[in-house]
Formats: structure tokens, sequence, C-alpha cells
């Protein structure tokens, strides 16, 4: 039996091993696929990781080395090139590896952080062919970043996430042409300041309401054709353009990866497709927690480390709950969202004490307040924001005395101007 | 010398292929492209018909009901998926029903065992994902599921297993009549001779007909588009569920796969191109309505792909199999129900050999078993750590959607027929086909293949010739 | 004349706005919501500089992430990336070990560890 095992040594699993270290549990074990510490941050050799942690501008293989030094400081054990397939509900963990074969360890408590995934351009659905060279932005990453190769030399981004802006920059850097980055909604869903250095630093034109209809080529990509889209994101006829390309990327979102929180039988939310949790990033399984992007994708790593440490202590207070042979706390407060608000994590509030919720708005907005309200719709909380963007997390604190007024919470978004 | 070239590297001419393994005999199947299972038969419905559509008397009922009734054997020895699902025709009205009592008769007529006809509240407990407008339903028991370039692989893998040759990159370009014997020529001036032709080409099987003279057919291409959704879909509709079949065609059909997929499709369009395999934004959205009508709650925000296949439509109306010239037999226009058939056509032709001449002497040491290349997937605990003992890279998983080892994918590389390319690796250890399309797994995949295959790592294509991942080291480009 | 900018010192990516004279004087910066916006305005309409960071080959094959350890001056980034691009990296090397000295007043430093094993 283990104390804490924790799936995933990316920036989340790190920081959570850390934080229940410090919280005085001992007996922790880190499970990590790869074969190194650091997940993603690994690729990610761009900067910008660490202002708010840190306070200065490292890369994401600097931010990783940060925290694993740290799990080394600790002494904290973790297994590499170990891949878990399975979690029970009573924390049975089942993981592979080449020197031990598969192997199964009972914990006390577990946390989640697995990351996410890309969303495949197989869910796109798009018309023409299917030749080399589509590639997800973070495939493309891994083979130029890690592998040292160049998956095209001309190419078109579908999406303005994050990543997808990134490796315009970077596939330019490295003599390749970025000739289009199309977003099929209005506004981009990356940063403002990637936009600037990403594709206006090297005049890469940013295509709003565009997307691409058809994809040409046979062995390898030729080309593809893009199309302004209305407002109800179908091409609008005579729209229709063609470039010629050798490389498609795409960059249209990210999927919490929960195969094994489903294993595990833990709830999940429909719209974040992360667990639900309580303020503690406790899921409704007894002692399985979930942290990092896992849990909802974020923008910024230094939340997700923020993130992890919460569930780190949580987890942490969990085991030695366990020891103290303490009951479950009864009364949970459910936290609801408008629609306009899409999410909130967490989803359920147990403790009695302040409380931060994070959470992600639809659409882009200015000037709105957000408010808290009861089940009786009595306000109980307002917070004015100038803006409000689907590609930036917000939050806000709830102090405890609020939560004794409530059964249930509903985030709601105040539009100002109307 | 060969005694049989079988032209076409699909699932008939790889059926064929493992017939004729069985005896005493040379064998070479040549294939234009860079692997096997690369024409229809990687893009179908998947489906083992119970054999109620063709018409009484024609070719196609005849080998569908026989091949039907084969396949769980066949499937079986070449450690394939084959799951009996059944297979239901859905109605919507009076004329439906009126089509499906037809269909009722004649697929008692074909020899189709166990067929009825379900209405009402014994349809909804036999499928409840049905929509409720629909009526009634033709229930057939023996309708099953395989997957047909499995099926391919795992045919010609046993063949050469059994002392067949494979040539890849071998595009026939001309047939030379050399009294006695053929001349079989490719596109690269490679020269094969054998005393027997087998015509299994596809979508080329009228080009290369004409070669040798036979003007007696066409081929032309139909096209199909497909829509596939995510594992966790699969178990939405257990039957294989059609529409009853109209003026316009079969319709969308909704089946899980014996892989846990759902599959929604295909859209029917004649074209004359046959190398178009551009799927159209038209097409899937008339798979998506149509699809509608028939089961309720479909996930398509699960769709973890979508694909475009060609299939072979004969100018005949039945499968064209015969022998327009001594020594060389047609195998042509195989379209629906062709895979269902196959294991009765390579019956079917190894008689016409035999009628031609051809002495079929039973090889001693023939084995029709193949190792399933889900072997280890479907291991328990104790035997995948005894494999994993033995060979650690069993124990390295690469693909994470799937759960497919390092181990599996080298087999894959080493075992007949070897994978070359991405796309190789994937209809082999479906490494790369889960929700993640290879995102995670390609670069890996790539640096093994580069690895076994002794190239250098921007070589490596998704599906050979032209179809490079990488142009290049970077800073190098 | 005035100028408008997104700053890109940390995720919040201010827009920023900034009057010059005609001589291209800064008369004025608004829109930054703390010190550093006023100080990248001021750079960007006078010297505008960025941060370069790439990967290097090693002896072994094995790629290593680098970067400048200051900013570089921004129209001599494709310049930077072809003078580093030679660059082999002896191993073994660990993070902040300069591998590429004065590119542009720059130094190139590694961002990683890596050691003697080839890598996956």
């Amino acid at each position: 039996m283990t104390d804490l095992v924790i799936i995933g040594g990316g920036p989340a699993g790190m920081s959570a091993a850390v934080a229940a270290y410090e919280s005085g549990i001992r007996d922790i074990m880190i499970l990590e696929r790869d074969e190194n510490l650091g997940g993603i941050l690994q690729q990610c050799i761009h900067n910008g990781f660490g202002l708010h942690r840190f306070g200065e501008e490292l890369t994401g293989p600097e931010y990783a080395w940060r925290y694993e030094q740290k799990v080394r400081e600790l002494g904290i054990p973790v297994k590499l090139r170990t891949m878990v397939l399975d979690i029970t509900e009573d924390k049975v963990i089942t993981a592979t590896n080449e020197e031990e074969g598969i192997f199964q360890i009972r914990a006390k408590a577990i946390v989640l952080a697995m990351g996410c995934r890309e969303r495949a351009k197989g869910a796109l659905n798009i018309a023409g062919t299917r030749p080399a060279g589509i590639f997800s932005a973070g495939t493309a990453q891994k083979y130029v970043n890690c592998k040292g190769y160049m998956p095209g030399k001309e190419v078109v981004i579908l999406g303005s996430g994050d990543i997808g802006l990134i490796m315009a920059r970077r596939m330019t850097l490295e003599g390749a042409k970025v000739k289009a980055v199309c977003e099929l909604m209005p506004y981009s869903g990356g940063l403002a300041r990637n936009i600037q250095q990403c594709l206006h630093d090297f005049d890469i034109p940013l295509k709003l309401s565009h997307t691409v209809v058809e994809i040409h080529g046979k062995e390898r990509l030729s080309g593809v054709t893009i199309a302004r889209v209305d407002e109800n994101r179908n091409p609008i006829p005579g729209t229709y353009e063609y470039i010629s390309c050798d490389t498609l990327l795409l960059s249209v979102g990210l999927i919490p990866e929960n195969e094994l929180s489903k294993c595990a039988g833990v709830d999940l939310d429909r719209i974040t497709n992360g667990p639900v949790v309580d303020q503690d990033r406790c899921t409704q399984v007894e002692g399985i927690f979930a942290c990092g992007n896992v849990l909802h994708v974020h923008d910024l790593v230094d939340f997700v480390s923020q993130e992890a440490q919460i569930a780190g202590e949580g987890a942490a207070a969990y085991i030695r709950s366990l020891e103290e042979k303490k009951g479950k706390t009864g009364e949970s407060i459910s936290l609801k969202t408008d629609g306009k608000i899409r999410y909130t994590v967490p989803q359920r509030i147990t403790a009695h004490k302040d409380v931060t919720v994070y959470f992600r708005v639809g659409d882009v907005y200015k000037n709105v307040k957000i408010n808290v309200c009861n089940e009786d719709g009595e306000i109980l909380f307002s917070k004015r924001k100038a803006k409000a963007a689907p590609g930036e997390m917000e939050s806000l604190v709830l102090k405890k005395e609020l939560l004794e007024r409530a059964k249930e919470l509903k985030f709601e978004l105040e539009e100002m101007d109307r | 010398m060969y005694d049989v070239i079988v032209i076409g590297a699909g699932i008939i001419g790889g059926m064929i292929a493992r017939k004729l393994a069985a005896y005493d005999l040379q064998v070479c199947v040549v294939e234009k492209e860079g692997d096997v299972a690369m024409g229809a038969t990687k893009a179908n419905s998947a489906i083992v018909h119970a054999g109620f559509d063709a018409a009484e008397g024609s070719l196609k009922a005849k080998l569908n009901v026989r091949g039907s009734e084969m396949m769980p054997q066949v499937t079986k020895e070449l450690g394939v998926k084959y799951r009996r699902n059944g297979s239901l025709v859905i109605g919507f009205d009076e004329e439906d029903k009126k089509t499906i009592h037809e269909l009722l008769a004649r697929g008692r007529k074909n020899g189709v065992k166990d067929l009825r006809i379900v209405e009402g509240e014994e349809l909804k407990k036999l499928e409840p994902a049905l929509s409720d407008k629909v009526s009634c339903a033709l229930h057939a028991p023996t309708g099953a599921i395989v997957c047909p370039y499995e099926l391919a692989i795992a045919a010609i893998g046993n063949a050469m297993d059994n002392g067949v040759d494979l040539e890849l990159d071998f595009e026939v370009s001309e047939i030379r009549d050399l009294s006695g014997c053929y001349g079989v020529i490719s596109a690269t001036g490679k020269k094969l001779e054998t005393k027997y032709i087998v015509n299994a080409a596809g979508l080329y099987t009228d080009k290369i007909a004409k070669m040798i003279g036979d003007l007696s057919f066409a081929v032309h291409p139909r096209k199909g588009e497909y829509i596939l959704l995510d594992k966790e879909c699969g178990s939405l509709v257990s039957h294989t569920v059609f529409r009853t079949p109209t003026k316009m065609g079969k319709g969308i059909l909704i089946t899980p796969t014996v892989d846990q997929n759902l599959l929604l499709g295909p859209t029917s369009v004649d074209r004359e191109d046959k190398e178009d395999t551009a799927a159209t934004a038209e097409g899937f959205a008339e798979i998506i309505r149509q699809a509608k009508e028939n089961v309720e709650g479909i996930p398509f925000g699960k769709t973890i792909t979508s694909f475009c296949g060609l299939r072979a439509v004969g100018s005949t109306g039945d499968f064209i199999i015969n022998s327009p010239k001594e020594r060389f037999i047609n195998v042509a226009g195989i379209e629906s129900p062709g895979l269902s058939a196959t294991p009765a056509i390579a019956e079917y032709v190894w008689e016409l050999l035999a009628a031609q001449g051809l002495i079929f002497v039973e090889k001693s040491d023939y084995n029709p078993i193949r190792k399933p290349a889900h072997a280890f997937r479907e291991a328990s605990m104790e035997e995948k750590n005894e494999i994993i003992r033995k060979d650690r890279s069993f124990g390295k998983v690469v693909c994470r959607c799937e759960s497919i080892t390092e181990g599996e994918i080298l087999e894959a590389i080493r075992t007949n027929p070897k994978a070359r390319d991405l796309d190789g690796v994937k209809r082999r250890t479906r490494a790369q086909m889960g929700r993640c399309q290879g995102g995670f797994c390609g670069p890996q995949i790539v640096e093994l293949l580069a690895r076994e295959l002794n190239m250098p790592y921007e070589a490596v294509t998704k599906s050979g010739k032209g179809s490079v991942i990488n142009m290049g080291r970077t800073k190098e480009v | 004349m005035k100028r408008e900018l997104t700053c890109i010192v940390c995720p919040l990516g201010c827009s920023l706005q900034v009057e010059l004279s005609e001589a291209g004087e800064i008369l004025n910066i608004t829109g930054n919501t703390c010190p550093r916006g006023a100080v990248y305005a001021r750079t960007e309409c006078t010297d505008p500089r960025r941060t370069i960071t790439t990967t290097l080959r090693c002896e072994d094959g094995s790629m290593v992430a680098v970067k400048t350890d200051r900013p570089i001056p921004k129209d001599k980034m494709h310049e930077a990336m072809k003078q580093i691009g030679h660059v082999v990296v002896k191993l073994p090397v660990q993070i902040g070990d300069v591998v590429a000295e004065d590119v542009f007043g720059s130094n190139v430093v590694a961002c990683q560890n890596r050691d003697f094993t080839l890598r996956d």
C-alpha cells in the first residue's frame, strides 16, 4: 500500500507531489509515461512560463526543471517510462514498464494529473483527401523541437490556439513559410501577446471567421481551400480561396485526457470534459483527486502548478483523515453556471473556508458583472470585469461567510452595456 | 516461372493466394501500391452480409451465402476478429414493409437461415436505440462484422508464411502471351513469368483484362464516404442497422465494428476517376441526416475520423468471375456483398483453375493457422508478463489511446506482410487509430520504422510513395 | 503620431497607445497596467527586441533547447538563427551553459540538461 500515487509527472503531477510532501506525506510515488519528468513542457521550448510562480520568464524545459529539482531534493520516488493502464474505484493502479512488466499498486489516495491532448483532425470532417502533411500543432512541435525534423515548408494553420500561434513562429524561424492562420471564430482563442510576437512580428496573416473547407493532394498535401464563414460558422459561397501548401497544422482545441478517470468511475463534467471536483480538487470518488489540464484546460502553466498544490494538499489532508478516522463532511454546495459562464472549477464546495473559484466565459464580452447568487436568486457577491474572453480563465474568491448563506451557488454574467 | 500470379493484394487477391498456398505451387501476388489492402479493402462497411440482398440464382447470392457460412472458420484460423452481431433492415412505412417482406422471401430462397420480421415492442427490445419512427425490421441473426483489412493482411500473411511471394510497388503495365505462359511486366520494367493469372485488381480489373484482349466488361468507381466514432460509442447499437433499400440505393448503415467503434456510411456516388478519394461536405451531411433518422442519440461530437472509399462496380450487375482466355481468370466487379463472399470466391476460383488444368497437390507442411495480431492485447496479465520477460518491448506502451506496445508494433514491422509505413502499422496494430489519431505516438512510430527498416527518419512515409511525414532536418530545409 | 501596440511582457497582453513626436520622441504612453508595460512600449518604439528560443543538435544527434540570454534586435532574428544553425552542442550540457557566444550581444544558453545517452 502506497499513501499517495500521482498519475503523471508533468507540471501538475510534480507540483501535487511537492505539496503533498510539504504537507507531511512521505510515501509518495509519481508514475510518468515519458522518459523525463516535465510532460508537455519538454517540447514547449518557447519562453513565457513562470511569471506568476517564479517572477521571471522561463522556457518550458526550465520551468519543468525547477520542479524536477524540488522532486529530486525531496527524494520523491518516480517511475519513468511507466504507463498506467487502469485505475479502479478502490484505488488499485495497474501500470506497465519494460523492467517490471505489468504491476499493480494499491494507494490510499490518487492524484490524477494526466494532462490533455489535442483535438484531432478526424473530429473536423473536412472534405477532400487524406494525404500526409496534416498534423496537430503539438505533434509538429514534437517533430521540430524534440526530434529535430521539419514536417513541412509551406504551412497553413487552422485554429489560433496558443500552440498553433507558437508553431507559426517556430516554423518560420526554422525557415518555413507560414501562409495563413485561419480561425473559425471572429476572435482568437490565443493570448494577445502571442498574436503579436508569433504572427504580427513575422507578417503572418490571421484570418478570423475563416476555416479550411477542403484538403487537396494525393500522397502529400498540395493545398487547402479556405473560406470565410458566416455567424453560424457556415462557409460563405464566393469566398473560397485556394492556398498551396505542403502542411496543415491544426490547433483546434484541447481535451482533458480522462480515460483513466473513467476507469476509476470518476464523474466527468460535460463542459470541461474533466472530473467534477470540490474545493480540494477531490472527485466524487473518495481519495481520488485531479488537477491541471486533466481537470480543465488551463492557459498558463503557473495556474496548473497552483491548482496542483491545492490537490496535493487536499490529498495529504485526506490521507491524514484516514489515520484520524475522521468522517466525511456532510453538506455540499453545488456551483452552477448560466451558460454565458461555461463552467466553474470547483463544481462543488464541501468545506467552510475561503474558496477561489475559477471559471471561463463562452464568448468575448466587454464591461460585464459576474454575479454569484444563491438558490433564491439573491446576489451574494458581484465582481466587475472590463473584458472577458473564452481564452482567459477568470477567478474570484468566495468568502467563507458567504458560503454559509447558500445551498447552491449560481454564477451569472451580466452585460452592463445592454 | 510461377504457377500462378495473382494481380491485386486486396481481400480478394489475399484470400485466393491463401487458398492456393495450401498446394504445391509457386504463387506470387503482385500489388501496385506499397502495401496490401490499399483499395476498396481498406474503406468499406466491414459487414459479413447474411445473403438476402442479391437476386436468386446470381453469383452474388450463391457466393455470399456460402462465404458467410465459411467466415467463422476462416477468421478463426487467421486469428481475425469476427462477431456475429446480426443485422436489421429497418422500415419506416408500409412501402418499406413491403420491400422487407420481399427481402425475407428472397433471403429464404437464397438459403439464408433464421430470417424473420420483427415489429413493435420486440424490435424496441432487440435494438433500443432505434428511432421511434422505425416500425418494423428484417432480422438476420447470421449477419456479422469483421475488419476487412485485418482479414486481408492476415490472409496474405498466412499465404506468405506458407511460401507465397508478394511483390509490392508492382503495377502491371503489360501482359505478354508467351505461348504456354504469360509474361507480366511492371511499370518499372520488372518482369515475371507465370503459367496462370488471376486478375483481382479491383477497380483496375478491366484495365488488366484489356491487356489480354478481353473487353467484355468495365469497372467504375462508386464513392462511399464514412464517419467513424470513438470506441465509447460502439455499444450504441448492437446490430448492423441497414435502411430498406430503395431506387436511390441501400442508404446509410450504422454498425458497431469489431474494435468497438461505431461506423456510419456509406454514401454512394458513381464517379469516373478511379483515384479520386476526396470526401465531400455534402456526403458527410447526408450520412448525418440519414443516421439521425435511423437511430436516436448518435454522439457525432465523438467522431474520430472520416474517410472515403471507392468500390469496384462491374458493368454486368453481378460478380464477374470467368475465364476469357486460357489460364487467365477474371475476378471483377466484386462490390457488396464482396467481403462476405471472399472465402467462397477463393474456392470458386480454385475450381476454375482446376478446370483449366492446374494440378493441385496438397502441401504436407501447410499451416492454415496464423497467430492473431491482437494476441498480446487479449492475453491475461500473467501471460503478458511472461511475454514481457522474454521481450521487454512489450512492456512499453507506445500508442496510449489503444494501449499498443512497442513489441506489437515491432511485430507488425517484422511479420508477413511487413508494415513499411505509418498507415501500415496502423492497420496491423491499431496504433494511431484511437482518439488522438497518432498525435502522440506518430513521432515514436516513425522512429521505430526508421530503425527497423534502416532508413533515414525523414524517409518514413504515411502511406508509401511521396507521402513523407517530414521534409528534412531542422536548420537544413 | 500614434502607435498601437500589444504588450508582450506578460500573458495579460495589454493594449498600449504610444504618442510620438515627428522626430520619434515618445510623448505619452497609456494602456499599460504595470510599469514594465511602459518600458516595453518605449523599447518597442525605439529599439524593438525579442528573445529567441530554438533547438540545437548535440554531438550525439539529440536535440537540446536553447535561448538567447537576453533579447536581441527584432530585425536580427533570422540572421541570429543562421549564425547558430551550424552549432553542434558538446555534451554533457547543463541548463544555463553557454553554447554560443555573442549572438547580437547575447549569449545562447541551454534550457535543458543533456548527457551522453542517446535519447529516444
